[in-house]
């Protein structure tokens, strides 16, 4: 892991530390819905396009995080139509995409010699390099995004427990679904630093799924998700700290065990 | 004579290429319960659907009347079971005043159950869940996609009797989808036959003995017998059943 020389290993592990748990706090409510609504092949499909998003920010110089929002919402608007016009299984057309998008993104970067990429970095995240300005990125994004789901927050739910019924009592459905896939192409965009592109869905599912042995109604679940999540950051980082594990496996790790944990809770 | 809710005609629909239905013509009135039977396949759900704007008609004209409010419940409700989530917290996505809530389910029966896991209620008590919820809208028009799914015998009359005093209360329609037969007879005003187009329709003594209704149906005990096949005019949905023995030679 590169440190910048001019940085401090306090500013370091603070900036580090602040990226994680900006990005924790969104998995979190984000998370339950993609637990619920049972997106988890979905998000990874999409978190596996971010890797064609930087591809495409190397190439046309923009920022990475508006290219990978921008690849991801294509990609999700593929799915929408696909899944209605094509006769294969939803599973099978994920799987088609996520594989072939991860390729293309592998492929892409490696056919720009002129550029220096550190693939081990944006596969598996490099939260030990986080600047003032991805901070800063991290927490603009974080805020529109809870902003948007506090919003969108009943209609959501609606249409998670009953399409057809939420239609008729009159919620926009395709609209929601619309700003709901927004959030998730975001979220991607900001997660990718933290966990890296492989490792996002983790970073949705598992605190999800252990909030939910402790929760009671949707509100708390997705509270409890952003709690778990910023628990697995700091138990990550300070085993990143103290025994130079790297950073995004690390947190994942620690999810995970909190979710074993979470097991020996009576249901 | 009550003005018409909903007035279809002339509803034609098909599915890349495959008519489910053609030429439908359907009035719903205040206070009228219309019960829609007909075997699988014969195009309920997509009448339904057009009923509830969730589906526009290829062919036909839909007339609503102005202020029309529907109530909808649907035919299942699938919750994904790490969606924690109360029977009070669902009513509340329609209605968020808990007394209203209390009211609608105390309507239906169940409001000893409004701290309950939604997961947790049985098939009678969910179908009532979802009939609060389809009330709380305070509907001029309900409609109910078969509303005594996985429900008992006993359980299945408490309900149509239930959904007759909820039509006598709020003074609404009721356009609802059933499979049975004669649990339905008593409790609706007009049956309409669906298969693809309508083959008979009317008060329910009429219809059992209409001879369109009896090749559709069969003897009155055998309600769920599709006997002849219709091949109208759809174009695959012809009798593929070959008899037996083959060409194994």
């Amino acid at each position: 892991m590169s440190i910048p020389e001019a940085a401090t290993m306090i500013d370091v592990l603070l900036y580090a530390l602040l990226a994680g748990l900006g990005v924790a706090l969104v998995t979190g409510p984000l998370g339950a819905f993609i637990v619920w609504r049972r997106m988890a092949y979905f998000g990874d499909t999409l978190a596996h396009s971010s890797l064609l998003g930087v591809a495409l920010a190397l190439l046309i110089s923009i920022h990475p995080t508006l290219s990978v929002v921008i690849v991801c919402l294509v990609l999700a608007l593929i799915l929408v139509v696909l899944q209605q016009q094509q006769n294969l299984a939803s599973d099978t057309l994920l799987g088609i995409l996520s594989h072939t998008s991860l390729a293309i993104g592998l492929v892409a970067i490696s056919l720009m010699p002129s550029v220096k990429v550190d693939l081990l970095s944006l596969l598996f995240g490099d939260l030990l390099t986080v600047t003032a300005q991805d901070i800063v990125i991290i927490y603009s994004i974080g805020t529109a995004s809870i902003l948007l789901m506090i919003l969108l927050w009943r209609p959501l739910l609606s249409i998670t427990i009953h399409e057809e019924l939420a239609r008729v009592e009159g919620i926009p459905v395709t609209a929601v679904r619309s700003a709901f896939m927004l959030i998730i192409a975001l979220e991607i965009a900001i997660a990718m630093k933290v966990v890296g592109i492989l490792l996002i869905t983790s970073l949705l599912v598992i605190p999800a799924a252990t909030a939910r042995r402790f929760a009671r109604t949707p509100e708390q679940m997705a509270l409890l998700a952003s709690l778990m999540g910023c628990m697995a950051v700091i138990c990550g980082l300070a085993s990143s700290w103290f025994l130079d594990t790297p950073a995004g496996p690390s947190i994942v790790l620690c999810a995970g065990g909190l979710f074993l944990l979470s097991l020996i809770k009576k249901q | 004579m009550k003005s018409p809710l909903i007035e279809l005609s002339a509803i034609g629909h098909s599915f890349r290429g495959n008519r489910v239905l053609s030429d439908v013509s359907l009035t719903i009135k205040t206070g009228q319960i219309i019960t829609l039977i007909g075997p699988n396949g014969a195009g309920k759900t997509t009448l339904v659907k057009i009923v509830l704007s969730l589906l526009k008609p290829d062919l036909g004209t839909v007339t609503r009347a102005p202020g029309l409010r529907v109530g909808y419940m649907p035919q299942k409700l699938h919750i994904d079971p790490t969606l924690p989530i109360t029977l009070r917290r669902f009513l509340s996505l329609a209605e968020p005043s808990l007394q209203l809530c209390l009211n609608a389910l105390a309507e239906v029966g169940i409001e000893k159950l409004i701290e309950m896991p939604l997961q947790s209620l049985s098939g009678g008590e969910m179908q009532r869940a979802l009939l609060a919820r389809a009330i709380l809208r305070k509907p001029n028009l309900l409609v109910l996609d078969e509303p005594v799914q996985g429900v008992d015998v006993i359980g299945q009359e408490g309900l149509y009797r239930l959904i007759g005093q909820l039509r006598d209360r709020l003074d609404c329609g009721v356009l609802m989808v059933s499979h049975d037969l004669h649990l339905v007879m008593s409790a609706t005003d007009e049956v309409i036959c669906l298969n693809q187009h309508v083959c008979c329709h009317g008060h329910p003594d009429q219809v059992s003995t209409n001879p369109a209704f009896i090749e559709l149906f069969g003897s009155r005990t055998a309600p769920y017998t599709h006997h002849h096949d219709h091949s109208h005019d759809s174009e695959d949905n012809g009798d593929n059943v070959h008899s037996g023995g083959g060409h194994h030679d």
